[in-house]
């Protein structure tokens, strides 16, 4: 607030000075605002060469075998379809189990625990959840489900995903919460609804376009996770819905594709990468304009 | 309802009843879900302390600091990842805090009104792109560049530097230490220029225009009004960028070269706790020391990450409330 601003409040001695301080000043600020753009456009350029990158390589491996066949050993013509639906299986198992237990937690702090110590210490919490290594959830899934049921399967892999997406709603549902008037509150309850039927009835139906896009972004983020479905549903190269067993998973099967020296296989994993990003941002997209639509 | 207003003595113990059958249930279902995040955290940090215990009990305090990693001999230290996890992770701050300064800058005073809402968009999508598609990004595209032409450029002009030189020599490999803080750098931009973005929207527009009425260029407003009136949450979002970076996996698995050593040269192979996991923990059988080791090793990316994710919170705290 200070050095940067005296020199426009001192009194110019003489006008030589004044046009040279003025020039120098607007040579600073073309130059801050030239690097500026430039570091914005340098954003964008990484987004757009990834887009390309991903099209180019993905459209050329793309063809109907791969949603059709399952994984298959190199150049056999193989497709990725177990590998989707395992996937699909465990987001959705996951989003199904980990919204509830957000849900609830984001209500706790928005209308049970303002201002109380304990919320604050579930508030923080979940916030370092929210950022915390994904890695570190798969380790804590394969200590805790898969070493003492005797061995990886499709439910330790809903259960990592599930505890990954739980945080996130967690943070959408209360600021979603947090946003609607409280007058809204004292109107229900004086009409003499129960608190819980306030909270369900009321604020979680005004809250709900909030909550969506919440949980879409949700499964956007779960469903791109690789590292903690290492750990846990590790991945299958024979078809299997069983859930108790390992489970394929479209990120794994991206992941040992891509590392494999078989030119057949890295290029379905660029179809796979492809498949997964499209349906991540087309997740992220839709969340946003349903978002901005209600609001 | 008529009988409520017949009688409103006897008909509201009756609804109050069933309101207090509903209510307790509900705030108990509530407190517990809460309680349940405390407990998931805690069996965490439980799990991954029982299950590194023994590469602790067996290495001691060392195991931090020493360099080895034998699986033949069984010797494991968290050396070499521990420097990798920290140097990858503060060189992509090094390089992504001033793009995402230059990113947010643009966004809250430059850019048209109608430019704002895509371009940030199109940055939050960079932010959703998820990580292993970065991975193969780099390895594939990212990888190539760099050893063809950037890397020998970078040696032929800094690694003549006296000095800092030593930084920038030895074999354009493409992938290493410097390709993985690049690629974190760019993975972690979205998340701090979204939180600059955020703050600096907060600042009182009458503190901006005071400036601007005293002759301020856009810069000096920038450098001597928003930035003074937001530094501690721009060090927050820093934060939690730094925090992002240490824990990130499949990206930096792909393009760090993987080798347990510690080259001085930026453009040598590495490997950080979250690589070494996600790479050896294949080959560890459960209960065995090495399995442990890679326990451990969680357990000391956790608490670092839980250090500098809390400290971002706390510096973040002002924007939270508000």
């Amino acid at each position: 607030m200070s050095a940067s601003i005296q020199p426009s409040l001192a009194p110019a001695k003489n006008l030589a000075v004044a046009a040279s301080l003025g020039r120098s000043r607007r040579r600073g600020d073309v130059l801050a605002r030239g690097l500026s753009l430039a570091a914005t456009a340098i954003g964008l350029v990484f987004l757009v060469s990834i887009l390309v990158t991903l099209f180019y390589k993905g459209f050329n491996a793309m063809n109907l075998s791969v949603f059709t066949e399952v994984t298959r050993p190199p150049g056999s013509n193989g497709g990725l379809l177990n590998a989707i639906v395992g996937s699909v299986i465990q987001v959705a198992l996951g989003t199904a189990i980990g919204t509830p237990i957000g849900l609830l937690v984001g209500t706790y702090l928005a209308e049970y625990a303002r201002g109380s110590a304990f919320g604050g210490v579930v508030r923080f919490v979940s916030d370092i959840l929210l950022s915390a290594p994904s890695i570190l959830i798969g380790l804590f899934v394969y200590s805790l489900l898969v070493l003492p049921f005797g061995g990886f399967s499709g439910w330790a892999g809903v259960a990592a995903l599930a505890i990954i997406i739980v945080p996130i709603v967690v943070r959408t549902t209360e600021d979603m919460l947090s946003l609607i008037p409280n007058t809204l509150r004292e109107a229900v309850i004086g009409l003499g609804a129960p608190k819980w039927k306030m909270i369900v009835l009321v604020c979680w139906r005004s809250a709900i376009p909030g909550i969506i896009t919440g949980v879409l972004l949700g499964i956007a983020r779960i469903a791109g996770e690789t590292a903690p479905l290492l750990f846990t549903s590790l991945g299958n190269n024979a078809w299997s819905t069983d859930l108790s067993q390992p489970m394929p998973s479209l990120p794994i099967t991206i992941y040992s594709y891509a590392g494999s020296p078989f030119q057949d296989w890295i290029e379905l994993a660029w179809a796979g990468a492809l498949v997964i990003t499209l349906a991540v941002l087309g997740l992220n997209i839709a969340a946003r304009s349903l978002f901005s639509g209600k609001k | 309802m008529s009988q409520a207003v017949a009688s409103p003595l006897g008909a509201k113990p009756a609804a109050a009843r069933r309101g207090n059958i509903g209510d307790p249930i509900f705030e108990l279902a509530c407190r517990a879900a809460g309680a349940g995040v405390l407990l998931l955290l805690g069996g965490i940090i439980v799990s991954l302390f029982m299950g590194g215990l023994p590469a602790f009990q067996k290495f001691g305090i060392e195991f931090l600091w020493s360099t080895e990693w034998d699986p033949v001999t069984e010797v494991f230290g968290a050396g070499v990842s521990i420097y990798g996890t920290l140097v990858t992770a503060i060189l992509a701050i090094l390089m992504a805090v001033p793009v995402a300064f230059g990113v947010a800058f643009t966004l809250t005073e430059l850019a048209p009104e109608w430019m704002r809402r895509p371009v940030g968009t199109a940055v939050e999508l960079l932010a959703a792109v998820p990580s292993i598609i970065y991975g193969m990004w780099g390895f594939f595209l990212i990888a190539p560049l760099m050893s063809q032409y950037v890397q020998p450029a970078l040696i032929d002009s800094l690694g003549e530097l006296p000095g800092i030189g030593f930084l920038f020599q030895g074999p354009p490999f493409g992938t290493g230490i410097f390709t993985a803080a690049l690629i974190l750098a760019i993975m972690i931009l979205p998340f701090i220029a979204a939180t600059m973005r955020d703050v600096f929207q907060q600042v009182p527009p009458v503190f901006k225009e005071s400036a601007y009425g005293l002759g301020c260029t856009t810069w000096e407003v920038m450098k001597g009004v928003v930035l003074p009136y937001t530094r501690v949450s721009v060090a927050g979002g820093v934060m939690l960028g730094l925090g992002r970076a240490l824990g990130e996996t499949m990206a930096v698995t792909f393009v760090i070269g993987n080798a347990n050593r510690i080259t001085t040269t930026l453009f040598g192979p590495g490997n950080t706790i979250a690589s070494v996991v996600a790479l050896e923990f294949g080959e560890s059988e459960a209960g065995s020391l090495k399995l442990s080791a890679l326990l451990a090793l969680g357990f000391v990316l956790f608490v670092i990450s839980f250090i500098v994710l809390a400290t971002s919170r706390y510096l973040l705290r002002s924007r939270l409330k508000g």
